[in-house]
């Protein structure tokens, strides 16, 4: 009992560590004075001049369509790695693969950062939209494959191999098996690889050019003048989507899951 | 697997594009780019757009290439101490960053562990969310709390602690820089702990407890031990890029919180000395080569 109770305390204290400065970042983005400490009643103002604010929209709008592009390309490269990391056994330069892989994961933005933006001008290449892109897209895809590699480490062969057996080729039975089992992953992986996008400051700002100012960028360069309660409304929008598409995503991969599993079953036992 | 013959990537064609594209795709984006900055981390600085002389222009002339490497840059690195500094403070930061980490988010993915089943997922996605929420966005957070006419100071006041005229003194100090990087790493820590623990054999625990070894001496002797993949990979995933850090010691940090991630972005974007900046990262990515390394083989472990 005494341990339940020492448990309960140590969640109870680290999650309210973890929730406690968002929460009243939120709730202070109703607040109708400037000021963090006075409350000056509730207030949907802030939301009204964020609105209005041309330069944060502009920066929302790039914002979002560099995420959902190097999320979708990052999301198709990391699937081909993760194939790649389970499904090959061996081939020349396995090693240097799966660290490319990993080291992303760990490697300080400033130097991910510096060193591709010094391709980029080593190549001759105007930074810009699609610079971001590029980088975002390398950085995202190790993600992504960390996240369907697990997938595809628990991954059943069985029914792929029934289809290879009765002739279908490995392209067709890729979409037509493979991706469907493993779809839940990749969905989560281009979830995580969209947020990752939304909130890179470092990466960012090195390879960013003339009118491609990304969201976290705009926010950066306003939060270093001061806290202002724009900035709290912009950052509550952010986090409310966010919140809605992981508990969405984890909703709807858990019902595929269920689903998944029925299925299998299903075929497994009408093919014996 | 069975079939090694089918995976051999050069039987198909689709099936070696599968391998080439994102191969080749980090040869460029990731690999290539190391090689480019220890190069330009070698040239001279140049006041031009972009700013430094072009170390590329002609692979024939490879002689002229290499007399004109310098290590200029590495020289200047050792000469001016603040550099030194800033890489010991890195290093002195991230450690004592990750040993508070690990003391906060040891218990906590204990007790997720230890947790009924049934409030596991819960308790798993309440760490996951905050993961997911921007990185900035929290920090900023933290800014309206720790700032002298913030909300601390306004609690503290409120509660009687602290008499109105005074005020906290934590915000652009190193230990708002703590506090940041504790918030923000926290579930890079606790995930991996966690993963470690749940999957424990608890009848190790219930033998030792029925040979009357005391709890305490049970956690060190089994529970510890068993768990230290977790706390390797947790330390690893905190202390490398926390060691880099920019955004938590630029906008918690004072001017004297020296870390090497702020210098390098000073060096680049204030400064525009392209090839010091440079030749920072390499150092900086020289002195995470270990780290970096035992946190892959650890994760080659695990898959």
């Amino acid at each position: 009992m005494t341990k339940n109770r020492l448990d309960a305390t140590v969640l109870t204290l680290g999650f309210a560590f973890l929730y406690i400065p968002i929460i009243i970042l939120v709730v202070y983005s109703f607040n109708a004075s400037r000021l963090v400490t006075v409350w000056g009643g509730f207030s949907l103002n802030w939301y009204v001049s964020m609105w209005s604010n041309q330069g944060l929209m502009d920066a929302a709008w790039v914002t979002a369509r560099v995420g959902l592009l190097s999320a979708t390309f990052g999301t198709i490269l990391g699937t081909l790695a993760a194939l790649t990391l389970v499904r090959y056994q061996k081939f020349p330069g396995k090693m240097l693969f799966s660290g490319m892989i990993y080291a992303p994961l760990v490697m300080p933005e400033v130097i991910t950062g510096l060193s591709l933006l010094l391709l980029f001008v080593a190549i001759g290449v105007d930074r810009g939209f699609w610079t971001v892109i590029i980088a975002h897209t390398t950085f995202t895809m190790c993600y992504v494959a960390i996240v369907v590699q697990s997938r595809l480490l628990t991954f059943d062969r069985s029914l792929e191999e029934a289809a290879l057996d009765l002739g279908c080729p490995p392209v067709k039975t890729f979409f037509q098996i493979t991706l469907p089992l493993i779809l839940p992953a990749v969905i989560s992986g281009w979830m995580l690889a969209f947020t990752l996008s939304l909130d890179d400051l470092v990466i960012a700002s090195f390879n960013t050019g003339p009118g491609a100012t990304t969201l976290p960028i705009k926010i950066y360069s306003q939060v270093r003048l001061g806290v202002t309660p724009e900035i709290n409304a912009i950052c509550t929008i952010l986090i409310a989507l966010v919140t809605l598409g992981v508990i969405a995503t984890s909703i709807g991969t858990k019902r595929a899951e269920v689903r998944r599993i029925r299925d299998e079953h299903m075929a497994l036992r009408t093919g014996s | 697997m069975a079939d090694t013959t089918a995976d051999n990537p050069h039987a198909n064609p689709a099936r070696w594009l599968v391998v080439a594209v994102p191969y080749l795709w980090l040869l460029l984006f990731f690999v290539a780019p190391f090689l480019i900055i220890f190069k330009i981390s070698l040239s001279d600085t140049a006041i031009a757009m972009p700013p430094y002389t072009p170390v590329f222009g002609g692979w024939a002339a490879i002689s002229d290439f290499v007399s004109e490497l310098d290590i200029e840059n590495y020289l200047f690195l050792t000469e001016d101490p603040l550099y030194f500094q800033a890489y010991m403070s890195s290093l002195r930061i991230a450690a004592i960053s990750t040993f508070l980490l690990l003391l906060i988010g040891y218990p906590m993915a204990l007790a997720m562990a230890r947790a009924p089943n049934s409030i596991r997922p819960i308790l798993l996605m309440l760490v996951i969310l905050p993961f997911w929420t921007s990185f900035l966005i929290r920090v900023y957070a933290w800014i309206g709390i720790l700032k002298p006419d913030g909300l601390l100071t306004l609690a503290l006041q409120t509660i009687g602690l602290m008499g109105p005229d005074e005020q906290v003194e934590i915000f652009r100090t190193d230990t708002a820089v703590f506090i940041g990087i504790v918030y923000s790493y926290l579930p890079f820590m606790v995930l991996p702990l966690y993963a470690a623990l749940e999957k424990m054999d608890n009848t190790l625990l219930e033998a030792a407890n029925d040979l009357g070894c005391p709890p305490w001496k049970a956690f060190w002797k089994i529970t510890f031990p068993l768990s230290l993949p977790g706390v390797i990979a947790g330390s690893m995933i905190c202390f490398i890029p926390i060691t880099g850090e920019f955004v938590i010691p630029d906008l918690l940090g004072g001017a004297d919180t020296l870390m090497i991630g702020k210098t390098l972005w000073t060096e680049f974007f204030s400064n525009r000395d392209w090839p010091l900046a440079s030749a920072v990262a390499v150092v900086l990515l020289l002195m995470l080569v270990v780290p970096i390394a035992i946190f892959q083989n650890q994760q080659k472990k695990v898959a």
